[in-house]
């Protein structure tokens, strides 16, 4: 009885002052929307960088040990990936280079181009990313080149086309022509969309300051390791780490987490969602706060006709939570509307997951942040009725 | 305005559906004896109501009047059980309401007494239909019977036409001989009303207070009204005058009674 009288008066009154109540959940939707976007905003920017790292195929990432974990800085060479191959444990390897080039557009220097991450792998190999169209690399040395999904996308390439890759080679602009042989999933490196080539024609069309090519030494940056099954790869890392000279073996989180600005943008990132979650606890409480306030008067005169505090208790707790559950819901809706009109330029990542968190959250920081006016609603003395309320 | 003052009868079927509470107490309906109440002020003890006794009987419709800071209100609020005597003790219905938790209070409240305020008396996202119900439903009541014995009160008092009437809706004398209505419904053994007719003008006053009066006594209800206009103590059966704290005097003889109402002495 408590309960439904409860619903009942809280349904009225949401009904009978849809404005009031229509504005606090515009406040909770306007939060709601800032609080997916930021998260959206990270996991966007996040993927950006640690896409290709993050969904290499194989368990550990091989650096120079000198390079502390910076992919550029590390400098291997074909005897490392032999020495690799040989530790007990590794199922296989496959050595990776990472440059930057730009796809020349239609209108040649004329139009700006699309700016890649170039990455150099060996085809069929960990660190060459199954190709999802097209029949992928005939050759370990052609012309040829996987697109990403991002760089298919705002390149317009698809297979059997053509691009036109622009690298400075020594001091001289010199443009290389690649087949389109495979289109993979989104593979972004560094918040560019990246291509993915032979390692022999990644050194071939890699930015360089000596524009003479050596097959024999082809340095890249890192090996992709796969264990065998059953193998613990921690205990691989160990055992790659004391068997090889000069190299570090870190798993692919402990990489993408080291890729330069990560961390931090992450942590920037995080941040700012932790603060609007914070001040959307003030605000919607504060707002609660303010209707009960207003109400002092009402709920004194329900206590003293013999209303309990259960009721007033429930009656407050249900508006909070539906005007928090209209709100959120209603943000939600607009924040996929909305994101649904950016451009793919927009690193805004949707992740289920990521979602459902803050969705969660916030429903839950609604009805947290309505605790203080509860707190004041069943503080109110019924003597404030008869205006002698302390 | 018209206010029907027909007789204050009820159909078989409400007199069932507001069962509950004793219809008529046998004695008095409600008794005071020895209140006082003291406040602490720094290091003073301010006595705000000071050893005051006096009864009300079913059917009795009694003014309790005073200048401000007299003790009224206070008195009030210890006769209503929201607030506790310091000294002395107040009896509803044959209940001792000190013996009462504040849960047990809050239950005692709902279902023997009806209220009527000076202001915030009305719900205002409620009807007037659903204001005056709300009692009912407080008291787990609320069936077609009690909804028609609703209606037909909130008619006795010439709201017929207003039943889905938002409080915004209403002049100042709808809404408290809404909140009369409310009091009412769920036949209280007492009755309390904190200066009714504090924001009504003359007219509308003497026409709340004597709907009031005319209620109490035909459903032969203890009514009790805080008032500061000695012109309502016309509309009834004895006056209780209090003078810093203390009860001065009762009045119950009618020729007094009416020379109290005239500004007589």
């Amino acid at each position: 009885m408590t309960v439904s009288l409860a619903a009942s008066l809280a349904i009225k009154e949401m009904v009978r002052n849809v404005a009031r109540f229509a504005s606090i959940s515009a406040v909770i939707a306007l939060i709601t929307v800032l609080i997916l976007f930021l998260s959206g905003l990270g996991e966007g920017l996040g993927l950006g960088n640690r896409q290709y790292v993050g969904g290499i195929d194989g368990d550990l990432l091989v650096y120079q040990t000198t390079a502390d974990l910076q992919i550029a800085a590390s400098q291997l060479d074909r005897s490392v990936v032999a020495s690799v191959r040989r530790v007990d444990g590794v199922a296989e390897v496959g050595a990776i280079a990472f440059a930057s080039t730009v796809i020349e557009g239609a209108g040649g220097e004329d139009e700006p181009g699309l700016r890649v991450s170039l990455i150099g792998v060996e085809p069929g190999r960990p660190g060459a990313p199954p190709v999802l169209e097209g029949p992928g690399f005939a050759s370990s040395s052609g012309n040829e080149v996987v697109l990403g999904r991002q760089a298919a996308l705002r390149s317009g390439a698809t297979v059997g086309d053509v691009i036109t890759v622009r690298s400075t080679q020594g001091a001289v602009d010199e443009r290389y022509d690649l087949r389109v042989v495979g289109v993979t999933s989104g593979q972004q490196y560094q918040i560019a969309p990246s291509i993915l080539v032979p390692l022999i024609a990644f050194d071939r069309v890699k930015p360089k300051s000596d524009a003479s090519v050596d097959p024999s030494r082809l340095p890249f940056n890192l090996v992709a390791v796969r264990t065998v099954a059953g193998a613990t790869p921690e205990t691989v890392a160990a055992r790659i780490e004391q068997e090889v000279r000069s190299v570090r073996a870190v798993d692919l989180v402990t990489a993408y987490e080291n890729i330069p600005g990560y961390a931090a943008q992450q942590s920037t990132v995080d941040t700012q969602t932790g603060f609007t979650l914070v001040i959307g606890i003030l605000v919607v409480g504060g707002f609660f706060q303010i209707q009960t306030l207003q109400k002092l008067g009402q709920i004194g005169m329900l206590k003293a006709i013999g209303a309990s505090n259960l009721m007033i208790a429930t009656a407050t707790v249900l508006q909070i939570v539906f005007t928090n559950l209209v709100g959120v819901s209603l943000g939600a809706l607009g924040t996929f509307a909305l994101a649904a009109t950016f451009p793919s330029t927009v690193p805004i990542v949707f992740q289920p997951g990521n979602v459902a968190v803050a969705v969660g959250g916030l429903l839950v920081i609604g009805p947290f942040g309505g605790l203080v006016a509860l707190r004041s609603a069943l503080r109110v003395e019924p003597l404030t009725a008869l205006g002698l309320g302390t | 305005m018209t206010v029907a003052r027909k007789a204050y009868v009820r159909s078989s079927a409400a007199a069932e559906s507001t069962a509950g509470p004793p219809a008529v107490a046998s004695g008095p309906a409600l008794i005071a004896e020895g209140l006082s109440k003291t406040y602490p002020l720094g290091e003073q003890l301010i006595r705000a109501v000071d050893d005051v006794s006096f009864e009300v009987q079913p059917g009795e419709f009694v003014a309790l009047v005073g200048p401000s800071g007299s003790g009224k209100t206070s008195l009030l609020a210890m006769l209503a059980g929201l607030l506790r005597p310091t000294e002395g003790r107040v009896r509803i219905a044959d209940q001792e309401i000190a013996e009462l938790s504040d849960r047990q209070l809050t239950r005692f409240r709902r279902r023997n007494i009806g209220f009527t305020f000076q202001a915030n008396n009305l719900l205002p996202y409620l009807t007037v239909l659903e204001n005056v119900t709300l009692m009912l439903s407080l008291n787990g009541r609320t069936n077609p019977g009690s909804v028609a014995w609703a209606k037909d009160l909130l008619e006795q008092l010439g709201l017929a036409d207003r039943l889905r009437s938002l409080p915004s809706q209403l002049s100042g004398g709808q809404k408290q001989r809404v909140s009369i209505a409310r009091a009412l419904i769920h036949r209280p053994a007492v009755v309390l009303a904190d200066e009714p007719t504090a924001s009504l003008d003359t007219e509308r006053a003497h026409q709340v207070v004597e709907t009031f009066a005319s209620l109490i006594h035909d459903d032969r209800r203890a009514g009790i009204m805080v008032t500061h206009d000695l012109r309502m103590c016309r509309h009834v059966d004895r006056v209780v005058q209090m003078r810093d704290g203390l009860l001065e005097r009762i009045v119950d003889d009618p020729e007094d009674i009416r020379a109290l109402s005239e500004g007589g002495p």
